[in-house]
């Protein structure tokens, strides 16, 4: 995710290995070079590093002490000796400008620096360990955030007296509840991850494990949040210093802006130079903070510059002889663009079709590109992708055409939903939990087919029942949460066969399901399948619900389509290497305690 | 039996907490008995919510215990503390399901496989000669020490969590899963893998899955376990091809055979046996 992670783990065998991509085709650019690729991110720090560099050498650079006042020589005008001017009180204000960046920046950096000594420690605790203290820290951080800062400065300031230091520790105090929060929440996203609980079982202290397991994932959000901080805590400082609250001995920005804004009929110049400096320098430190945001948090996205596809009246009419078929894919290639700028292709040169009332199964393993093919039919692929090649028609006519580089939305939106149905692999996060089942089924009816509230409720609670839900009525009623996988897998059939659809793309649609409701699911998918007559594609890796259910199977290696035939020719007599690796990793029918895919050699027998 | 056995389980109840003040405690454990042997697997079978992932968790301590006793190496680890766990986890390791998630994705290979070595004081060039030593054993290549869990596909990650239960020479391993979300010529490969490494160190394992041929193929015995309650338990062969118990009997017909002739003939015992009304 970020270079800030790869290089504070340095290499254990002291760069033995340099880290070779895995295919050297999928490139990231690093966090610090994507920053630094951001101008954005550029001009900040170049604008913030101009504010360190006047802070540190102040004593160089200023040609007067910041409070050497010569009262001869009151609100001079820019030019000559004073380079910006003098003051009220005679003194210098380009040399005020830089001793200010100095107090200016390190009080922004107390008062984060407070915020994280208080939040980020007691925000892995609270996150961890939970309990008692969680409470007690949360309920502590509510009274804080409750509490108005500017009031709460403004007593402080009249009880112990006007200090840039102080206001700032305390300002610090009031801003930690962001970093408690922000810890809080990181570390109970990670704390049941199951590399955690692999250092307890190992016996690691609960100490070790913060530090070494969840202090990495709270790392990057502090880093952002510390640059917004350090904005606020300058405006704020600023504020007071303008109120008249500041501590008038010490140079700040705040400071030369109240004595400005006093003389500013005299001389208006005054109240610019400190103006543009707090501006600039909060300025630069929000722009940070987004580009670090940029570059920590968000992965980028390569996009290649689309040829439009040029407005044809009509698309060109597909292959005379191949109408019959409902559909038919040719030569199918998607590729991804890369930063570098080179492509990486993740399907080439498929070619398959389906017929009416034919089921045809996918098979491959990750990453043969099985899914990416079957979204390419549906037109869900990312928007970076890149149709690179190749056709597909539907019943007659082009979803893509031979020549064009992405799929047609407009070509393919009145099929969604009522002529090409999709079955996903995960049926809970496909539910919107905010809504029941029935409407989740009756919505697109109303929609789509143009139904009646009342005929699509209907309809729905037949549909339930056509799936095999044994209370459709309940069932309607209740929220994806109060039922199965199994029940949610089958609410999402009886949607994709709402609309009467000619072709269901079904995306290993009983992976994530135990092995009897898995049978239940294929026993349902069978029965509408004979019964509506409807084509369907079925991605799997399981050589077994293949034989369950299809007629004709596709097998698909790195992006290609190595073999394809009838279901009894593919899994019986296998002419294909790779498939014949595949039905071999099978286990049904293996002598137990034996080795699948042949003995290891001997040499690889490292005893213990 | 003539060996003692490395690990017994006796009665094994538990609980988790209800939601709110009065709920009563959810109990997903009933009472569960098994026993392993040294260099023995015991497959232990189930469907969600079985309660098969929680007893590995309860041997591993990261499920509370609320009645009943788990013994190993003839010590009662029920309520062991994290400084006997600390002790413990050079003879009790873990493989978990997901190797996604269960390597950290900021720490080098070389940095997660020496964390355990570390723990039992094992440093500098002796843990670094051991993580060498275990990148061969899981037939890794050497430089996969300086890179980052990302670099790696699935079954390869799965291969880096077994070399991490592997460092310090454990005695049982507990294996949640540790195929099932790995494609089939990776799980076939990665249970090559946990059969060879039994052949060469006599490792035993508490192999959780729901698959019943991955169960058969691993295992000496099976387990089979249903809400909460063990069903069925003996020689892998017996259970898992002539099954006494009609939920496993169920079990073993939903699964689908890869041929589309014998499938249609399972397809009908089963729903037949369903239709039995069992």
């Amino acid at each position: 995710m970020s270079e800030a992670q790869t290089l504070t783990t340095p290499d254990p065998v002291g760069g033995a290995a340099a880290p070779v991509g895995q295919t050297g085709t999928v490139s990231r650019a690093s966090a610090w070079r994507r920053l630094l690729k951001n101008p954005m991110g550029v001009a900040a720090i170049v604008l913030l590093g101009l504010a360190g560099l006047a802070a540190i050498l102040a004593d160089v650079l200023a040609p007067f002490d910041p409070n050497f006042a010569d009262l001869t020589a009151v609100l001079l005008p820019p030019g000559g000796e004073h380079l910006l001017g003098t003051d009220s009180a005679g003194r210098d204000i380009a040399s005020r400008l830089l001793f200010g960046a100095r107090v200016t920046l390190l009080s922004a950096a107390l008062a984060a620096g407070v915020a994280i000594a208080i939040g980020l420690p007691s925000g892995l605790v609270a996150g961890y360990y939970g309990s008692w203290f969680d409470g007690l820290s949360n309920w502590s951080t509510n009274i804080l955030m409750a509490l108005p800062s500017m009031i709460v400065l403004l007593a402080v300031r009249a009880a112990i007296g006007p200090s840039t230091w102080v206001s700032m520790i305390v300002f610090g105090v009031l801003l930690s509840p962001g970093y408690f929060r922000l810890t809080r929440t990181a570390v109970q996203s990670v704390r049941d991850e199951l590399y955690v609980d692999a250092a307890r079982v190992s016996g690691l202290s609960d100490l070790r494990i913060i530090g070494r397991h969840i202090f990495t994932v709270v790392r990057a959000p502090i880093i952002i949040q510390t640059a917004m901080v350090c904005g606020i805590a300058i405006s704020i400082q600023s504020a007071l210093e303008f109120l008249g609250l500041g501590d008038p001995t010490v140079p700040t920005w705040g400071v030369m802006v109240s004595d400005g804004f006093r003389n500013i009929y005299r001389e208006p110049l005054n109240l610019l130079w400190p103006t543009i400096a707090i501006s600039v320098v909060i300025g630069a430190f929000v722009l940070l903070g987004n580009a670090l945001r940029d570059s920590l948090e968000d992965l980028e996205k390569t996009k290649e510059k689309r040829t439009k596809p040029a407005r044809r009246a009509k698309v060109a009419p597909v292959e005379v002889g191949t109408e019959h078929h409902l559909l038919k894919v040719t030569d199918l290639a998607v590729a991804y663009p890369q930063p570098g700028g080179g492509r990486k292709t993740v399907v080439d040169g498929v070619s398959f079709h389906v017929d009416r009332n034919e089921v045809v199964g996918i098979v491959g393993e990750s990453g043969s590109g099985k899914s990416q093919t079957a979204f390419s039919i549906l037109g869900l692929l990312p928007d970076n992708a890149i149709i690179a090649g190749g056709a597909i028609q539907f019943d007659g006519s082009y979803l893509v055409a031979p020549g064009e580089d992405g799929v047609s939305q407009g070509r393919l939106a009145p099929l969604r939903g009522k002529r090409l149905a999709y079955i996903p692999q995960e049926p809970m996060s496909n539910l919107d939990p905010a809504f029941t089942i029935g409407s989740h089924l009756a919505r697109p009816m109303q929609k789509v087919l143009g139904l009646s509230k009342e005929a699509a409720r209907a309809r729905a609670l037949e549909l339930l029942a056509s799936v095999g839900i044994p209370d459709p009525a309940r069932t309607a009623k209740a929220y994806p949460h109060e039922i199965s996988g199994g029940m949610a897998q089958r609410v999402l059939i009886a949607g994709a066969i709402s609309c009467d659809p000619d072709l269901i793309i079904a995306d290993e649609p009983t992976t994530a399901l135990d092995v009897t409701v898995q049978a239940e699911v294929l026993d349902v998918l069978r029965g509408l399948q004979a019964r509506l007559g409807m084509g369907m594609i079925l991605v799997t890796h399981n050589f077994g619900v293949v034989a369950d259910i299809c007629d004709r199977v596709v097998v698909m290696q790195n992006g290609r389509l190595v073999e394809q035939g009838d279901v009894r020719t593919i899994l019986r007599s296998p002419s294909h290497p790779y498939t014949r690796m595949l039905l071999s990793s099978m286990l049904e029918g293996k002598e137990p305690m034996t080795r699948l895919l042949g003995a290891a050699p001997e040499a690889l027998e490292v005893a213990r | 039996m003539t060996a003692p056995d490395l690990l017994t389980v006796d009665d094994l109840v538990v609980e988790y907490p209800g939601k709110g003040l009065l709920a009563k405690p959810f109990r997903v454990l009933h009472g569960v008995s098994v026993r392993i042997a040294p260099g023995e697997t015991l497959g232990l079978v189930g469907e969600s919510g079985s309660g098969k992932t929680t007893l590995g968790r309860a041997v591993l301590g990261l499920a509370p215990v609320t009645a009943g006793r788990v013994t190993f190496l003839g010590k009662d680890i029920s309520h062991a503390s994290r400084r006997d766990r600390r002790a413990l986890s050079q003879d009790l390791q873990v493989v978990f399901q997901d190797p996604y998630t269960s390597l950290n994705p900021s720490l080098t290979v070389g940095d997660i496989l020496a964390e355990p070595l570390g723990i039992q004081g094992v440093t500098g060039a002796d843990a670094r000669k051991r993580v060498k030593e275990l990148l061969d054993r899981v037939h890794m290549p050497q430089d996969a020490m300086g890179r980052l869990p990302r670099e790696f596909s699935g079954g390869q990650r799965q291969r880096i969590a077994i070399a991490r239960a592997l460092a310090l020479r454990p005695k049982l391993i507990v294996c949640d899963e540790p195929v099932s979300a790995l494609d089939l010529s990776t799980q076939a490969r990665v249970l090559d893998l946990l059969l060879e490494i039994q052949e060469a160190t006599g490792v035993s394992y508490l192999f959780v899955s729901h698959d019943l041929d991955v169960v058969r193929h691993v295992s000496h015995r099976v387990a089979v376990l249903y809400k909460g309650e063990i069903v069925e338990q003996g020689p892998a062969q017996k259970v898992t091809q002539d099954p006494d118990h009609p939920y496993t009997r169920r079990l073993l017909l939903a699964s689908p055979v890869p041929d589309p002739d014998r499938q249609a003939e399972r397809r009908a015992a089963r729903l037949a046996e369903v239709g039995a009304g069992v």
